[in-house]
């Protein structure tokens, strides 16, 4: 037994490994994304990247059907996209065991929205774990594939940003060895959802669903602790966390498995304590159930938007606030920013150029939206770019100002070629970019069908982008060089101007990826005029420096020479290495 | 929310390598025998942006994250974000500093005046500073700097020597152990007794 230092999400890794489970799937997604990273590293399982969460839970439900126990991993916002097959699957049950991990995050560090997905559970009708440390993370996992199995359903393990990213001590215990498959055989009863067949499905189901809320009766998953019996909290996931830390007195119902809820443990914790309160992130989930279970939990108003706080909880159950210090007036925010050398700014650059109307979308690229670039006008969910844009144009918009998608390699491959299919199908004349950086950049470096490798580092076939669109009906579909410039702003100002549908594809690999930096730049100030163009690239080396002349800091540079190129003064010049010339 | 466990806050800005100096702290505290909690942000919050850290470490710790009041040691990288933190240190906590400025985007670009006074208010506040960058070149590479800091903070916390060095040489990238050992024990000797941070 050795103590080691684990993330949520290498827990959950460790947990479906430590089960046996023989495949992973899933689609990167912050925080959820390195639980199949950790796993795809693992001796004798296979992993993938799928293009899409639904895709990824289709091939795991196959896994499972065919006999391999099998993980799927996705943010929040991927489990809308693979809800379709959720829903049947809970019909159809399982063959060897199927969890689902699905990662939130209330307080949006990496989101475009908060959802709480412990709502799946009753939606759906199948089971959800709510693990609370790095610990519970590797003991629910493997939990999790023993209850698929014998209830006969898909298990959700719900994480949140707090579980996933905090790292506690566990515990390594005994893996189990991989089970080898067993012969497959046909049941056209269970796995094939005619109405005839799904109708005796559903009523299997119910019963499925009874007999896990007789289980959740008496789970080990659950837990009362008894403590002080004048506050009793029901709570849950990190929030048991803050509740021990801020009311160590109290007595607390810790629910493990968030659905189905044991109504008799619960009527029986709330006769046993004077005051019933609920702490819970996200949405009321709890508290609403425990009424719908006619308990009386009594509301202490804790906020449903953003994350809560050991101090949030103590001052909602009538704590004093600390003493703290002042904070400081008038400090500038620091939003995230697209890096040096970072491709997309070119692309934006272009964009700028012919003022563009920009359907955004999900990635690095986003950020096109912040001064200086300011280039970007919605950004709602994976792949919407490119129908957003077709639905501009239908309401008329365009004729001042061009309507371009802007859409990243992966994000086009999640959902974007599907909108594409619509435009060329539908007749639209819009422009959509791609943003080819070889890579899914924003969660941290993952594989995509674009990048020639799988997750298991396996060399493998690239999607042919240019042909893709091309097969679609886009007739005009050209590719550049984002840190060219000149060609990447030719190229917009041509296909803005078309009557056609037109893609460009901008590729050029993320800065990241470029391990070998070029010398940096620097700026001769005798030629610099303050002229702000190079400022307006939005580089995070370049800043406002004496008498409003640009200044180009050598320890950030990584010698894109962007910026060179929108010097009309030829003001920008290489230097050397930074620690050399004195640059810190 | 007292008693013996510690919290230690990491701020600063995506890139400079907080995260693994939080690791090393936490995986040290782990070999000291302690239960330990490290809270992180990934993604998007990560590109240039503010990253705040937090390590808290004891006999048993339940949360992973800290309120306003509550940190024992603020070890800042760079002084907007040390200001930025300043309301989660206790009266009383250590507050240690980068004396490095660097300007978020909409004050390099000229839409924001840069800040005044913050140096002013971080010495009211009795921050201690230190110029990790200057140390780190010493050492051999501007990138240790976060290494440096570490060596700072270690001077307020109870871990024997030894066991930083065990940690750090096994944590760090192959090829730099040298060099982040001697950022290390610049940053110690910087911030010890009789330390130049201390006058």
């Amino acid at each position: 037994m050795v103590p080691m230092l684990l993330s949520g999400n290498e827990a959950v890794a460790r947990g479906a490994w430590a089960a046996g489970a023989l495949v992973g799937v899933g689609y990167p997604g912050t925080p959820s994304t390195q639980a199949l990273e950790v796993f795809a590293q693992m001796d004798g399982v296979y992993a993938e990247w799928a293009p899409n969460e639904k895709v990824a839970l289709e091939v795991a439900a196959g896994a499972s059907m065919g006999g391999a126990r099998s993980l799927v991993t996705m943010k929040h916002v991927g489990m809308n996209v693979a809800a379709d097959p959720l829903f049947t699957l809970a019909y159809t049950g399982v063959g060897a065991g199927l969890v689902i991990f699905v990662a939130d995050d209330p307080g949006m560090h990496s989101s475009q929205n908060e959802q709480d997905s412990r709502n799946w559970g009753p939606f759906a009708r199948v089971p959800v774990l709510e693990p609370s440390d790095s610990s519970e993370a590797l003991e629910f996992t493997r939990a999790g594939f023993d209850l698929s199995e014998r209830f006969d359903i898909p298990v959700i393990v719900r994480s949140t940003t707090r579980i996933s990213h905090s790292k506690g001590v566990v515990e390594l215990t005994r893996d189990q060895a991989r089970k080898p498959v067993g012969a497959y055989v046909k049941d056209i009863g269970k796995w094939v959802m005619m109405p005839a067949m799904a109708r005796v499905r559903r009523a299997s189901l119910d019963e499925r669903v009874r007999q896990m809320a007789s289980y959740a009766e008496e789970s080990p998953l659950n837990r009362i602790e008894l403590r002080d019996r004048s506050l009793g909290i029901v709570t849950s996931g990190v929030c048991y966390q803050y509740v021990r830390e801020a009311l160590p007195g109290a007595s607390v119902f810790k629910m493990g498995l968030s659905f189905p809820l044991p109504a008799g443990a619960l009527a029986e914790f709330e006769r046993s304590v004077e005051r019933l309160v609920v702490v819970e992130e996200a949405d009321n989930y709890l508290e609403s159930s425990l009424r719908a279970l006619g308990l009386s939990p009594e509301p202490i108003g804790l906020p449903e938007a953003g994350e809560l706080s050991p101090g949030l909880v103590a001052r909602a159950l009538g704590g004093d606030p600390p003493k703290t210090r002042d904070a400081v007036p008038g400090l500038p925010p620091r939003p995230p920013l697209m890096c040096p050398g970072c491709p997309h700014r070119g692309a934006y650059d272009a964009l700028r150029k012919v003022k563009a109307i920009v359907m955004g979308d999900i990635g690095c690229y986003t950020l096109g939206a912040l001064a200086p670039l300011s280039s970007m006008d919605s950004c709602v969910c994976m792949g919407a770019s490119v129908g957003m844009a077709h639905g501009m144009r239908l309401a008329g918009q365009g004729s001042e100002r061009p309507v371009v998608a802007v859409i990243g390699d992966s994000t086009f491959t999640h959902s974007g070629v599907t909108g594409l299919m619509d435009l060329a199908y539908n007749g639209s004349d819009a422009l959509v970019c791609i943003l080819d950086n070889r890579i899914t950049a924003m969660t941290g470096h993952q594989q995509n069908p674009v990048s020639g490798m799988t997750l298991q580092g396996r060399p493998t076939t690239e999607v042919d982008l240019e042909a893709l669109c091309r097969s679609v009906g886009v007739k005009r579909v050209r590719t550049v060089d984002p840190h060219d410039l000149a060609a990447a702003e030719k190229a917009v100002r041509e296909e803005v101007a078309s009557d056609a549908l037109s893609v460009i594809i901008f590729r050029a690999p993320c800065a990241l990826l470029i391990k070998e930096m070029d010398q940096p730049y620097a700026v001769d100030e005798d030629l610099c005029t303050a002229c702000r163009l190079c400022i307006r690239l939005g580089c995070p080396a370049i800043s406002k420096g004496e008498g409003g002349k640009a200044h180009i800091d050598v320890m950030l540079c990584v010698g894109c020479a962007d910026c060179v190129q929108v010097c009309k003064f030829s003001a920008i010049e290489l230097t050397g290495p930074a620690c050399d010339i004195g640059g810190v | 929310m007292t008693g013996p466990t510690v919290t230690v806050m990491l701020a600063g800005v995506g890139g400079q390598g907080t995260i693994l100096a939080a690791d090393v702290l936490a995986r040290t505290a782990v070999a000291a025998g302690l239960d330990v909690k490290l809270s992180e942000v990934h993604g998007m919050a990560q590109r240039g942006g503010s990253v705040d850290t937090v390590v808290r470490f004891g006999e048993s710790v339940a949360s992973p994250i800290t309120d306003p009041g509550f940190a024992d040691h603020l070890v800042a990288f760079e002084m907007i974000e040390a200001a930025r933190q300043l309301p989660f240190v206790k009266p009383g906590g250590r507050l240690l500093v980068n004396s490095r400025v660097i300007d978020p985007l909409p004050v390099l670009i000229g839409d924001l005046e840069p800040p005044t006074g913050v140096e002013d208010v971080l010495v009211a506040e009795g921050a201690i500073f230190i110029d990790a960058e200057e140390l780190a070149c010493e050492a051999g590479s501007p990138k240790s700097a976060n290494i440096v800091l570490l060596g700072a903070l270690s001077t307020g916390l109870e871990f024997p020597l030894e066991l930083w060095i065990e940690v750090i040489a096994g944590r760090v990238p192959q090829g730099t152990v040298e060099f982040n050992l001697r950022a290390f024990e610049l940053g110690r000797d910087a911030c010890g007794e009789g330390g130049a941070c201390l006058v």
